[in-house]
């Protein structure tokens, strides 16, 4: 069965946060499912769905974006799908 | 269905910025396989056993609120009340045991361990009344240990010499640990009509009518629906009822998710999922607060009893239907220490402990975290207790009493307990003495289940 995640990532808008997030998933080797971005008052705000095919790289995972975070002042976080399900749908 | 963007971003606001979390994840064990002549024996079983099931519990639960993005804030566990398998024991090997589950509680990391407790809502047994004597010692020399004792029930009426012995109990409590805020007995818990399978602390212990071992799950989540609350300022109070509903399935779908997972990976049956209301000290994450949001201009006030019944209903309803196995205690808390908005209200004098009393007999738990003045005589600690329960017997309802008599300390005075226990004004209490009545003793018999006006 497929494992999927919500990947969002916020913060003020400049050039390059697509290409280093999406680099990095495709480091660890992670399809992306659906993608979409907006830019709300200099603000960007991208979600993507990912397939998370091997759950045991979640830590090196959550260090590369802590990097990313960092360097480009964002926020990112990943969270497996089901909770958005359980939460959002009866 | 996909999920959409508003969605997504609605979950991530109401972890990031509304403080959601899942309050506590608790492990429920049997320990009455453990019980034996030779205490030495007792002793090894009992930490064998702990280990043995929640050795894993903490890993696991800090995996999955990786994973799922939503905070677990505890790990707990909660066991047979001890004084179920303490046989013939002394008070000094009592107070050994509860060094033991303090050991077990440090060995799995858990941070708090509950059911050093008794029930005696009808009658003590010899062991219980070993328990008893051991409370203060074990509550002053343990940190993670936490106990409670059932003194009442709406079947069996108030064991009215139980509660005068607690009032001893607390209060000596207060004096072995006056060196620390009196902090023992916010460790300690007397019931009404205690739940076997109530996952927060102080009052958790593992039923006569549990399995072997159950992982249940307590939600949290004031400050997600005050925030809630604040975006429909005009809404009439109907809709305030649908707002926090729709709020509370959302919170209990995602804990009952999270608790599922854990017990999936630990390989024990998931419990119940715990729908109360449980405020912190953080920013926002008042239920007071919701009161207020609701429109009363500080807790306590006239309507405060009004808007909390609407609250706790309402969150019930919401709780009810996103969860199949809805259990605990399931309704508002309100202690005082971890409420911002309840400290203020105290300290800006429109809350009081009378207020407090009349404001459980429509949430739950009870007088919860309540510091008082330092030279309140046992009997009225007593007395409070008493009051507490009779609401509980009444209503057919839990009702609990986690006072703290902080030695030294006067009416006014605020005391600093640190922590997820917070901070609270000093109450004092009423200077007529209930020592008469206490001193009666017997049982306040089963009430009437008809004629209920």
């Amino acid at each position: 069965m497929q494992k999927r995640a919500v990947v969002t990532v916020v913060g003020k808008d400049k050039v390059g946060i697509i290409a280093r997030v999406t680099s990095v998933l495709a480091e660890f080797n992670m399809n992306i499912h659906d993608i979409s971005q907006t830019i709300l008052q200099d603000y960007f705000t991208m979600m993507m769905i990912v397939d998370i095919a091997e759950q045991n790289h979640l830590e090196q995972l959550l260090k590369a974006f802590e990097t990313i975070e960092d360097e480009m002042n964002l926020s990112i976080s990943i969270q497996l799908e089901d909770v958005f399900q359980a939460m959002h749908r009866i | 269905m996909a999920i959409a963007h508003s969605e997504i971003q609605e979950t991530i606001r109401m972890v990031e910025l509304e403080s959601l979390d899942i309050r506590t994840v608790t492990m429920g064990i049997s320990l009455r396989n453990c019980a034996d002549s030779d205490f030495e024996i007792v002793k090894k079983k009992v930490y064998q056993k702990i280990t043995d099931y929640a050795g894993k519990l903490k890993p696991v639960a800090e995996q999955v609120e990786k994973e799922y993005g939503i905070p677990i804030i505890n790990k707990r566990i909660s066991i047979t009340p001890i004084a179920e398998i303490l046989g013939d024991a002394t008070v000094e090997q009592a107070i050994e045991l509860a060094h033991v589950l303090d050991k077990a509680a440090h060995q799995t990391g858990v941070d708090f361990i509950g059911g050093y407790s008794a029930l005696v809502h009808k009658g003590m047994t010899n062991s219980d009344l070993t328990l008893l004597n051991a409370i203060p010692q074990a509550l002053a020399t343990t940190e993670r240990v936490c106990s409670s004792v059932s003194i009442g029930s709406t079947r069996a009426g108030i064991n009215m010499d139980a509660v005068r012995k607690l009032g001893e109990v607390i209060k000596e409590t207060a004096e072995l640990t006056k060196d620390n805020q009196s902090i023992g007995c916010a460790k300690f818990v007397a019931f009404c009509n205690p739940v076997e399978d109530n996952p927060f602390m102080a009052g958790a212990f593992h039923g006569s009518g549990e399995g072997e071992a159950v992982l249940s799950v307590g939600v949290s989540g004031p400050g997600v629906v005050l925030n809630a609350l604040k975006r429909y300022p005009n809404a009439d109070l109907g809709e305030v009822a649908d707002v926090i509903k729709k709020t509370a399935f959302k919170i209990t779908r995602a804990g009952e998710l999270l608790g599922r997972v854990v017990a999936e990976r630990l390989n024990v049956p998931f419990g119940i999922m715990d729908l109360s209301l449980a405020p912190t000290n953080a920013m926002n994450d008042s239920v007071a607060e919701i009161l207020e949001e609701i429109g009363l201009e500080s807790v306590g006030t006239h309507g405060t009893i009004a808007a909390l019944a609407l609250m706790n209903d309402a969150v019930k309803k919401g709780g009810a239907m996103a969860s199949s196995y809805v259990g605990g205690l399931s309704g508002a808390f309100i202690p005082v220490s971890e409420d911002n908005g309840m400290i203020r209200g105290i300290e800006d004098g429109s809350l009081t402990l009378d207020k407090l009393e009349a404001m459980t007999c429509v949430c739950s738990v009870g007088l919860d975290m309540i510091a008082l003045s330092g030279d309140a005589e046992p009997e009225t600690l007593a007395g409070i207790i008493a009051d507490e329960a009779a609401i509980g017997m009444i209503n057919k309802k839990t009702t609990a009493v986690r006072i703290i008599p902080v030695i030294g300390k006067e009416e006014g005075e605020i005391v600093e307990f640190g922590g997820l226990l917070g901070r609270a004004p000093i109450i004092g209490v009423k200077p007529f003495s209930s020592e008469k009545m206490i001193k009666r003793g017997g049982r306040i018999p089963a009430p009437l289940q008809s004629l209920i006006n």
